[in-house]
């Protein structure tokens, strides 16, 4: 594949993209958390926020997006796996069958008193493989020649 | 302990997940993956152990009662089922890591494997109908993975129809897992075996029985859903077809096992006489296979059919000697195929050819690697001191005390068709005039190689001559597939 030796001018469509990258991410950050009372989780929160990510891929290159956000995907596929395992094999060392979640009530700065529950990162795991997926099949479909 | 049966399928994840973060670092992932694999057995054999002496451990996940979490029931059979396959999970990846080259192994090689060992424990281990669809693709996604690393041309044409004949079959597995919900109501395997037989309609129930074998027959290759069978194990690499030709179509095989004799009422039913006859068939289908060819490796790939067949006819009898053969048979035929695929893996890297007049006379170069291989061979036929005798004794005894003549005959039939097909290999491949040196990138590794295969080999034989102090495990495995309430009582606990 060639480039086109002259730069294309999308000034509006980059400039459009940084503003709705945000918008796009806060989205998916609302759904993440909203998944245990109304629908979301983590699967779809991923996939939001690799959306957006796809959105920078497509306003820009995927050397640009690389030095602003750079993070190797398959490690983040990792951790979110080692994140989801670690969240089930806790109970195990409480007597407990695996996967037994557990939730208390904790005082937070700013946020004041907040029920906190493990499936949440159980689905941090989730929205992180997610995003560390569809990012690894984008990228390297995308850069190989 | 309470979370026993969890171990086997989370340690290698685990293990596995770790080793994804330094995919490049070779000797990390090598000691790793053997370490892994250790522990699990250690950890599987102690479940054997317990299992032998508490009976049948549950382990609701979640702290969820019974029908409405997800259960995993390990009793004898699924605890032998597991040792097995870490045994010689844990052989084939010794067995890999002097076979293949660093550049190799960097692309998440054993991540894969170990990932496929979690399917598989986990397939042997789950109680729950479609939380076995979610450990089959767990394992069918890494054979993906491992099918076509790698990247020869054949490769990618195998496995695209590998691919395709796979989805297919998860997604009848899907119809068929539906359709039994839409009927009953439950997933919980016990719970379904207590709630079937008060379903009005028994034919529906004949209905998904017979999907059932067809989707688990896709997976285990029974005739006529075994064309994709040769085509796709003969293009993967030695260790990763050991693993294949050992482990994945049993577990089509066990799955078969558990849902003919738990949920399905099999005798006297057109779903015994099914069952039968595809069994029948596919035994002659691979015999005649088996004989046809001149490659080493399709020879094997086609003894894989003969066992599948026979295992199966012992399920279809359905009585207690034959079930005892079957398993007997089953845990015998995954050691022994991985040693036979490894041994005609490394006469082909010796040779750099598959055929069989390309070989001859290796017996004088490579001693340890004939002997080895006889002894698989005679194991393989049935010979008696061997560890495949004992099982195709009590398949052909369990068929006769039905007052079947056909099929027993056919299954003695086979062992001589069997025995051919593999001292054929053993004559032309190692007897004779060696037809030019023999300077295959394995001939220099050979040596180190035959170990692991020959410790394999060991424990199958092992396996053969302590057949008597076996058989009370054997017994206590058969028991919950004769009496149901057995598994249903440890399951649901009224």
């Amino acid at each position: 594949m060639k480039r086109k030796s002259k730069p294309v001018n999308d000034v509006i469509l980059q400039t459009a993209a940084i503003i709705i990258f945000f918008i796009i991410v806060i989205f998916s950050i609302d759904l993440f958390f909203a998944g245990h009372y109304s629908p979301g989780g983590g699967f779809i929160g991923g996939l939001m926020t690799s959306s957006a990510l796809v959105l920078l891929l497509l306003a820009f290159d995927s050397q640009t997006l690389k030095t602003v956000l750079p993070i190797d995907y398959r490690l983040m596929t990792a951790t979110g796996l080692l994140i989801a395992l670690g969240t089930s094999l806790h109970s195990i060392f409480w007597g407990r069958p695996f996967l037994t979640h557990a939730y208390d009530k904790f005082h937070l700065p700013l946020l004041g008193e907040q029920t906190l529950h493990t499936a949440i990162a159980f689905d941090l795991g989730v929205y992180l493989v997610v995003i560390g997926v569809t990012m690894t099949i984008i990228q390297t479909i995308g850069e190989s020649e | 302990m309470i979370n026993l049966p969890i171990f086997p399928i989370v340690i290698p994840a685990l293990a596995a997940i770790i080793m994804m973060f330094m995919p490049k670092r070779v000797v990390i992932q090598r000691a790793m993956a053997l370490g892994a694999l250790v522990l699990t057995l250690i950890v599987s054999l102690f479940l054997v152990h317990t299992v032998s002496i508490d009976g049948i451990q549950t382990l609701n996940l979640g702290d969820w009662m019974a029908p409405f979490g997800i259960t995993l029931v390990s009793d004898m059979l699924s605890a032998l089922l597991v040792t097995t396959s870490t045994l010689l999970t844990l052989f084939v990846v010794w067995f890999a890591v002097h076979y293949f080259f660093e550049s190799y192994e960097g692309n998440y090689l054993y991540v894969a494997m170990l990932f496929l060992l979690v399917g598989v424990n986990g397939a042997f281990t789950t109680g729950d109908i479609f939380n076995l669809f979610v450990f089959f693709e767990v394992f069918l996604m890494s054979s993906y993975v491992l099918i076509v690393l790698g990247g020869r041309g054949v490769q990618l044409r195998e496995s695209i129809k590998y691919l395709l004949v796979n989805i297919i079959a998860s997604a009848l597995f899907v119809m068929s897992v539906a359709l039994l919900y839409s009927v009953t109501g439950t997933l919980n395997l016990a719970d379904l075996a207590m709630k079937i037989p008060l379903i009005e309609n028994q034919n529906v129930i004949t209905a998904i029985g017979v999907m059932f074998i067809i989707v688990f027959g896709m997976k285990g290759a029974l005739v006529p859903l075994h064309y994709w069978l040769p085509g796709a194990y003969v293009v993967a690499p030695t260790p990763i077809l050991a693993m294949f030709g050992a482990l994945l179509t049993k577990v089509g095989v066990y799955s078969i096992f558990r849902t003919y004799t738990l949920l399905f009422d099999g005798n006297g039913t057109f779903l015994q006489t099914f069952l039968m006859v595809l069994a029948v068939l596919t035994i002659f289908i691979g015999m005649t296979g088996a004989i046809a060819y001149n490659d080493v490796k399709l020879i094997i790939i086609y003894n894989i059919m003969i066992a599948v067949g026979v295992i199966l006819y012992g399920i279809s009898v359905n009585t207690q000697t034959s079930l005892e053969g079957s398993l007997y048979y089953l845990i015998h035929d995954m050691l022994i195929k991985a040693v036979l695929f490894m041994l005609v893996g490394m006469m082909i890297g010796i040779t750099k050819s598959g055929l069989l007049r390309d070989m001859g006379g290796l017996i004088t170069r490579f001693p340890m690697l004939g002997w080895t291989f006889f002894v698989a061979a005679l194991s393989l036929a049935g010979i008696p001191p061997l560890s495949g005798f004992f099982g195709k004794l009590l398949i052909v005894s369990g068929g006769m005390d039905e007052g079947e003549l056909f099929a027993p005959i056919l299954v003695l039939l086979s062992s001589l068709f069997v025995l051919f097909s593999v001292m054929k290999i053993f004559m032309y491949g190692f007897w004779g005039e060696a037809k030019r040196e023999y300077d295959g990138p394995l001939a220099p590794f050979a040596k180190r190689l035959v170990i692991p295969v020959f410790l394999l080999l060991a424990v199958s034989v092992a396996y053969g001559f302590g057949a008597e102090w076996i058989h009370p495990y054997i017994t206590q495995a058969i028991e919950p597939l004769v009496s149901p309430e057995i598994y249903i009582d440890a399951v649901l606990k009224e």
